[in-house]
């Protein structure tokens, strides 16, 4: 939805009505705006989000009352109305998303079985359900542990659980992280205004020169798995890298510029998430919101939780504290890893990424004295700037190896695919005319490379701080041509219009 | 005090530099119609007229293919135009008369019946030949709006960067060529073409079926090659994927069935006529002898009505071809669906006789404003006869035009 002429539009007037009306209203303004932009998407979507945000404000509305009235047995209060909250939202969220998933899996049971077929639920799946629904369960659980205070005004809650430059595909944010501006009076400051136009135009330059325009390979590519084997199997999981970057990348730095010019601050989403060096630093640095999201709400209950705490017990007694410390960590990661596949949709390809990417956590966490002796030994290698790269490219590898059940949707393909990629590495060529019929002109591949090598330049000196920043610090023409560079790179070279179908954001499907 | 005006020049200055280069980018992304497809000049060089025309030519590839505007002033002294485009829609013609009466009010206008048969827009590509070269205006707009397919957007057409910035990469030597002034490629609006592909021995054409009517085109070349009264026409350019029926989405049947203009087509015939009548224009309706695409009897009886209603001259030319002697295996250049210069010419003639002896148009030969300006047009003219003829010479095919 942000790639449309309708949006920018909707964007340019929101910001004009924003900046001129009393600054009291404006957060009133923001919420009726939220209700524009989901509506126009469908008709339907504003009634779910309202559900959902009904049932958490007056749950954390009532745990509140309870505190304050010291109301019974409070703590089981609380939790009695967490839960029934928790059960609502979390209801939403798995009929309309998973429903047809269940049945399916429960069809090829039956069919197994020689019993008939249960027929497919049509229910509509509002978009961003899932990242609403979990910003909503992180306020409820906040409120519910203490950690803020219910918010009284129902329709201040609803414009956070619905504030639209985040709807589509996050960042998942928490309520004392944004609160604050998001309610505050804000008075037209152009430094702000324009440095969140940069960061949207940003945004479009990563979404529609990159991501988009190499789309159009990666699905040549998943389509025809038995045509496009060995060597392009791994030059698929490039393109994806690349693909899915841009993508989710400029569909936050969208997101967080749209906010900045409303005077709102988000966290970032990613730290150059390709210059990890291991799996766990990429994950704290990939979709940073949703990794911190699963730690605080799903790892920590899992690891603290009484089963687990029981389960541990039972291992300290036979095996000792090691092993006991061990399978709690096992329990909450596996359990975090399966939550997180399932989250990005109902398919067991994702829940196939979700596990892969708990094992090799798992082995990562279980190697680290081996490394550490490897380190010891070899201590020069810490710095050396080829090893750097080296575990750099092998943590791209690793997570591009794991994407290979999302490029190809399947996890028989993924599978089949990834083992091709090392048996029928030779049997096939890359060449000129080949990689043509990926359906990218030469001139394609030359803007993508060029466009990767701008975002790379970019995230090499946002090594070193905010680029945004170094940029205000220059001359006002050097700033100036910046600005209009980027926006004629997004209008001459984006792949959108006629002709183009500009995919949706990858993530706004989660 | 010299802070702010210092600012402010800033702004201005960085202001003026974006759009300027927002226009420059914009003029080099546009297609230029040079080498290929023509056609999209055609709306744009009628602004460069500088003299006003007795005559106005409205309608599709049936009146910018067929009548030669250059002969017309040759033979008769007529000034003519012909505000014509590729599959123009009749909304399309009616508004390119609408923006022609900002500029001039001529005599009579000849308008090509065959976009009667289209109810909806067809194609984007014709749209824009079409409409882009336009200048703007609230007629430009209505056009716009009245000729949009399904999942064009108005913002494109107010700015055509948005539609044309992925040519970006197929930038060719003419976008520099003709960046700054386009190519003339139209004779007063007419697409000329020297070249002779007889209908006999066109790959896409089935001259058998002829013989259908009891003749063939060897033993009687002036045959009514059309109109059978008692027959559904039988189409040999049915099958044949041409720019004017390759229509997927809103196919014409391959027999009449007694088809109906529809009350859209209608409406903006009768607009088209009113405009005329509030102007105190003469207009004639024609349907060029084309072998292509399919013209049904019910069509034709739907015009006869109309003519007849509104006392309109109309002229078919194939129930003349006797009079106008088509050869079709010397005068088309496509093998009978559009005619080369000799064709056109033919037909021309027999157009400018009815219009100098039937409608009182004035010869204006002789008159030092109009024998200036067609002195250059008809070089430009005759330049072009005879590149084409060297393109003959050399490749054997016209390749430039």
């Amino acid at each position: 939805m942000f790639v449309s002429y309708q949006f920018i539009i909707f964007l340019i007037i929101l910001l004009i009505l924003y900046y001129t009306i009393p600054k009291k209203v404006q957060w009133i303004l923001l919420l009726a705006a939220n209700f524009i932009f989901y509506a126009y998407a469908d008709i339907r979507y504003p009634v779910f989000i309202i559900v959902t945000a009904a049932a958490i404000y007056f749950a954390a509305v009532t745990m509140e009352y309870c505190v304050n009235k010291k109301i019974g047995n409070v703590k089981k209060r609380k939790k009695i109305i967490m839960l029934t909250a928790l059960f609502i939202v979390l209801g939403i969220l798995v009929c309309v998303k998973y429903t047809n998933f269940i049945i399916r899996n429960f069809n090829f049971l039956l069919n197994e079985t020689g019993h008939g077929k249960i027929s497919f639920v049509n229910f509509i799946i509002p978009l961003g359900i899932s990242f609403y629904t979990f910003q909503g369960i992180s306020y409820l659980l906040d409120v519910y542990w203490g950690k803020c205070k219910a918010q009284r005004n129902f329709f201040k809650f609803l414009l956070f659980i619905s504030f639209f430059p985040q709807l589509i595909q996050g960042p998942i944010s928490r309520y004392n992280d944004i609160s604050k501006s998001l309610y505050e009076k804000h008075v037209f400051n152009i430094r702000q205004i324009s440095y969140g136009v940069e960061r949207i135009l940003w945004g479009y330059f990563k979404k529609v020169v990159i991501a988009d325009r190499i789309g159009t390979a990666v699905v040549a590519l998943s389509e025809s798995p038995d045509y496009y084997t060995g060597v392009y199997v791994m030059l698929g999981m490039v393109f994806y890298a690349i693909q899915l970057y841009a993508d989710f990348t400029g569909g936050i730095d969208i997101t967080i510029g749209i906010a900045q010019t409303l005077g709102v601050h988000l966290k970032e989403n990613f730290i150059r998430p390709y210059f990890s060096k291991n799996t766990a630093e990429y994950w704290r640095r990939w979709h940073i919101s949703m990794g911190t999201w699963f730690r605080d709400y799903v790892f920590y209950p899992c690891g603290t939780s009484r089963a687990v705490r029981k389960i541990k017990s039972f291992f300290k007694k036979r095996f000792g504290a090691n092993a006991a410390r061990r399978v709690t960590v096992y329990i909450a990661t596996i359990t975090v890893w399966l939550a997180t596949g399932i989250w990005h949709g109902a398919e067991w390809h994702f829940v196939a990424w979700g596990l892969g990417n708990g094992i090799i956590l798992l082995i990562s966490e279980e190697c680290a004295p081996l490394y550490r002796k490897f380190h010891k030994r070899f201590p020069k290698l810490a710095g050396n700037a080829l090893y750097n790269v080296f575990q750099i490219l092998r943590t791209c590898f690793l997570m591009s190896c794991l994407r290979l059940f999302d490029t190809y949707g399947s996890v028989r393909v993924a599978i089949k695919q990834f083992i091709h990629m090392f048996t029928q590495f030779g049997s096939s060529t890359l060449s000129g005319k080949e990689l043509i019929e990926l359906g990218l002109s030469f001139g394609d591949y030359i803007v993508i490379l060029s466009g990767v090598i701008i975002m790379l330049a970019v995230s090499i000196l946002g090594r070193t701080g905010s680029v945004r920043e170094k940029i205000s610090k220059k001359p006002y023409i050097i700033r100036y041509l910046v600005f209009v560079g980027l926006f004629f790179m997004v209008l001459l070279f984006g792949a959108y219009g006629q002709g183009y179908d500009v995919s949706q954001f990858i993530y706004n499907q989660f | 005090m010299v802070h702010t005006v210092k600012k402010i020049i800033t702004a201005v200055v960085s202001v003026v530099f974006f759009l300027a280069a927002s226009i420059a980018l914009q003029r080099l992304v546009v297609p230029k119609y040079a080498a290929d497809l023509p056609e999209g000049n055609f709306t744009a060089e009628y602004y460069d007229e500088t003299t006003e025309h007795d005559v106005l030519m409205i309608g599709d590839c049936e009146v910018y293919e067929n009548i030669d505007p250059i002969y017309l002033w040759q033979r008769y002294g007529i000034t003519s135009y012909i505000r014509g485009n590729a599959q123009q829609l009749i909304w399309q013609s009616y508004y390119m008369l609408e923006d022609t009466l900002k500029y001039e009010t001529p005599k009579a206008v000849v308008f090509n019946v065959q976009a009667l048969k289209y109810s909806e827009p067809q194609r984007e590509e014709y749209n824009r030949m079409a409409l882009d070269g336009m200048k703007w205006s609230k007629i430009k707009l209505d056009a716009i709006r009245a000729s949009m397919c399904k999942g064009e957007k108005l913002i494109d057409y107010i700015f055509p960067i948005l539609r044309y910035h992925s040519r970006i990469l197929e930038l060719n030597k003419d976008d520099i060529r003709y960046y700054a002034k386009r190519k003339k490629v139209a004779n007063n609006g007419y697409y000329m073409r020297i070249d002779v592909l007889p209908v006999s021995e066109s790959d896409v054409a089935d001259t058998s079926w002829l013989s259908a009517y009891g003749e063939t085109e060897e033993n009687d070349e002036n045959q009514n090659l059309s109109f059978a009264p008692e027959e559904d026409i039988i189409d040999p350019w049915a099958e044949i994927v041409t720019e004017e029926d390759d229509e997927p989405e809103n196919p014409l049947p391959k027999v009449d069935k007694g088809e109906k203009f529809s009350d859209f087509s209608m409406e903006y015939m009768d607009k088209l006529r009113i405009l005329c009548e509030e102007n105190n224009i003469k207009l004639i309706l024609i349907k060029a002898p084309s072998l292509a695409p399919v013209w049904y009897d019910s069509y034709e009886r739907q015009v006869d009505e109309y003519s007849e209603k509104y006392g309109l001259r109309y002229i078919n030319f194939y129930e003349h071809l006797d009079e106008i002697l088509i050869d079709y295996e010397t005068d088309t250049y496509d093998g009978g669906l559009h005619m080369n210069r000799s064709g056109a010419d033919k037909v021309s003639e027999y157009l400018g006789k009815i219009l100098a002896t039937e409608y009182g148009i004035g010869d204006h030969r002789g008159e030092p404003v109009y024998d200036n300006v067609y002195e250059e047009k008809q070089k430009f003219y005759n330049d072009m006869i005879q590149a084409q003829q060297e393109e003959i010479n050399k490749y054997g095919k016209v390749i430039s035009y």
